[in-house]
């Protein structure tokens, strides 16, 4: 087991789903049991499912940033210049120096949109149309450099693309970075957008859903797509709250696309966070599950959330409100996490009537008001990559 | 910001320095590089009817992990580790795009999870049954600096070892004339926190201000073209060639990382 590490203060935060813009639009839909998926009508044949698209991604990006142009950093930009996550940035640039602010993004498939589109429209040469002949948005690291360049930052800058786990890992990696005294602050988060190599490349694995995705019922027939951005700035030093107070990775170790049967590597994640935090599972008042409406994940991950958490601790995907925004679903739902701290929120699960058999106590249908101290928020990849944070309200459990 | 490392196992394989040995005397200069480019290497953890399916970034990647754990004498199942791609599969890029832009509902799904950025750190996961973690980045010319970087803050953050592995494989298609990445280039280490018996190397690094000249490889020409092959004046270094005290590689737009003998 690891050892406690020093809490790190998470000092602004901001997410942008098909729920809305900003942490109001997300409190909100998450208070009202409001769903951000709509049908599909994304790209030339739409397949029969349902998508979590952002609204606002038509104007392009502003002039001076015009060689990054493409969706997904569309949506990058819309939700930096939200929740005046731009001007807090700015701040802590003044705080800290630009080189010891540290840039740690996640992504699943980056501006893969952009070159799809080229393939669309190749020269009778077969070349890409002038326009999309930009590399630096053919190649994952698209997200890191656009925002580094747009937040002027010049520290450390990554991209993290480990699928679904992308943009939980990210706070892990920053906030090694932090306490080994690489930088002072990091500014964390993930960005995806939907594109045609996700939307039919889950179609080929039969995992997309039909209807809008249903978590955790025993009726579900698999995941709703969606897209998101979303970030926050971790910052060394005293300072209010809230806190991110653990972290936990594994690796499943078993198949490319379908998770360990009995959920060791969730297992093992979920415990480091604890110990990394030095809490026990008791104290944990509300779990963001991974919750992807497959048949397998929510299977397994009921059975772990069963065995490891009493019976007080709520637990619920918010996948029906946002689909999964695969790289980005470990910001969006960490920011769910921090918001269930300052609200005292806790979602229940949406479209879910008839919880499957494997669910315990913990996972409820209805939201719950209360008392929020400790959360957790889980996220599983493709590839058996496992990433669990723990937030808290206080520095100290 | 600064820090050592100590090195327990080194791999390299590019069809001209086909395996760390062969490398090693090239690099030193005791020996020319081979005329006749190696074949890719067959990813031996895998089964053998998956072996010549593997995509170049599982069998390149697969290789170096290999050969860097076994010269470092862990089980690899003990080690985290930190997969760093430039471009990640280029030419499953390039197939999902083609495919998507003929026949979008004829994507192969073992194409599609193999197209993750991922891909090459789960089946090694997978092959060598190790449950602790692992990570894949990104960031262009950066590439390997972090991943030196991120290996260092783990071996630091839990005093264990750690494996890093760093690759990048031919651009095909359309996509070559925007993104272009030529050969097959793979590189890993093995980076413990602590001296041991069986320490190669103690690396200290360093981040400095970006300004001054990036050091380029004597032997560039042999790995010429491939995204990551950047990182190529840090193994000059390691296998001690004559004049290379010092490596100066970029690690941000405004920091360089400079690794040096300790």
């Amino acid at each position: 087991m690891p050892s406690a590490i020093p809490p790190l203060r998470v000092s602004a935060c901001t997410a942008t789903s098909a729920v809305g813009r900003g942490v109001a639009a997300l409190d909100e839909a998450l208070a009202a049991r409001r769903s951000g998926l709509k049908r599909n009508d994304f790209g030339v044949s739409p397949l029969p499912t349902w998508i979590g698209e952002v609204e606002g991604l038509d104007a392009p990006l502003p002039a001076r940033f015009s060689p990054y142009e493409c969706r997904n950093n569309r949506l990058a930009w819309l939700g930096l210049d939200t929740d005046g996550f731009l001007e807090r940035v700015r701040e802590a640039r003044e705080r800290h120096r630009a080189t010891r602010i540290a840039l740690v993004l996640g992504t699943s498939t980056s501006s893969i949109g952009a070159s799809e589109e080229a393939y669309r429209s190749l020269t009778p040469e077969g070349l890409f149309p002038e326009s999309l002949r930009r590399p630096i948005v053919h190649t994952p690291h698209s997200l890191g450099a656009f925002v580094a360049h747009a937040l002027a930052l010049e520290g450390p800058c990554v991209t993290v693309a480990t699928a679904c786990s992308s943009s939980a890992k990210v706070f892990c990696q920053a906030e090694r970075m932090i306490r080994a005294g690489l930088v002072d602050a990091a500014v964390v988060g993930g960005v995806d957008t939907l594109c045609g190599s996700v939307l039919f490349g889950f179609n080929s694995l039969e995992l997309v859903s039909p209807d809008p995705c249903r978590p955790f019922d025993r009726a579900r027939r698999g995941i709703s797509l969606g897209e998101a951005a979303g970030f926050a700035l971790l910052e060394r030093g005293p300072g209010p709250g809230p806190y991110l107070l653990g972290h936990g990775e594994s690796s499943d170790a078993h198949h490319m696309s379908s998770p360990h049967p009995d959920g060791l590597g969730a297992r093992a994640s979920i415990g480091d966070a604890l110990a990394r935090g030095g809490v026990a599972a008791e104290v944990v008042d509300y779990i963001n599950l991974h919750g992807t409406a497959s048949q397998k994940n929510d299977e397994v991950e009921a059975k772990v959330i069963a065995d490891l958490f009493p019976a007080r601790t709520r637990a619920s995907s918010t996948k029906a409100w946002t689909g999964h925004t695969l790289g980005a679903a470990g910001i969006v739902e960490a920011v769910i996490a921090l918001r269930a701290l300052a609200t005292g929120l806790m979602p229940g699960n949406l479209n879910a009537d008839d919880l499957d058999p494997a669910c315990g106590p913990q996972i409820r249908i209805d939201n719950g008001t209360g008392e929020v101290r400790h959360v957790l928020s889980n996220s599983f990849g493709f590839g058996g990559s496992n990433c669990t944070l723990l937030f808290g309200r206080e520095a100290r459990a | 910001m600064s820090g050592v490392l100590h090195v327990e196992g080194i791999a390299l394989w590019s069809p001209r320095l086909p395996g760390w040995e062969a490398a090693r005397a090239v690099l030193r200069g005791e020996r020319p590089a081979p005329e006749q480019p190696a074949p890719r290497p067959s990813p031996t953890l895998l089964a053998p009817t998956e072996r010549r399916r593997a995509p170049d970034t599982v069998a390149i990647a697969l290789e170096v992990a290999l050969a860097a754990t076994a010269m470092a004498g862990t089980n690899p199942t003990e080690l985290p580790s930190v997969f760093a791609s430039t471009h990640g599969d280029l030419a499953i890029s390039d197939y999902m795009c083609a495919t998507l832009a003929e026949a979008p509902t004829m994507i192969s799904p073992t194409k599609f999870h193999n197209s993750v950025h991922n891909a090459a750190a789960g089946y090694w996961s997978i092959a060598t049954g190790t449950y602790a973690p692992y990570t894949a980045i990104s960031a262009l010319d950066c590439t390997f600096a972090q991943g030196v970087l991120e290996a260092a803050m783990q071996v630091g953050a839990d005093g264990v070892r750690v494996l890093l592995v760093a690759y990048d494989i031919e651009a095909r298609g359309p996509l070559a004339t925007v993104t272009p990445s030529r050969g097959l280039f793979g590189a890993a280490l093995v980076l413990a926190p602590v001296p041991g018996p069986r320490t190669q190397a103690t690396i200290a690094w360093r981040l400095d201000g970006a300004g001054p000249p990036r050091s380029s490889a004597r032997h560039a020409d042999l790995v010429a073209g491939n995204a990551i092959s950047g990182c190529l004046p840090l193994f000059e270094l390691l296998a001690d060639a004559p004049g290379v005290d010092s490596v100066r590689l970029p690690a941000s737009s405004g920091q360089d990382l400079v690794l040096a003998r300790a």
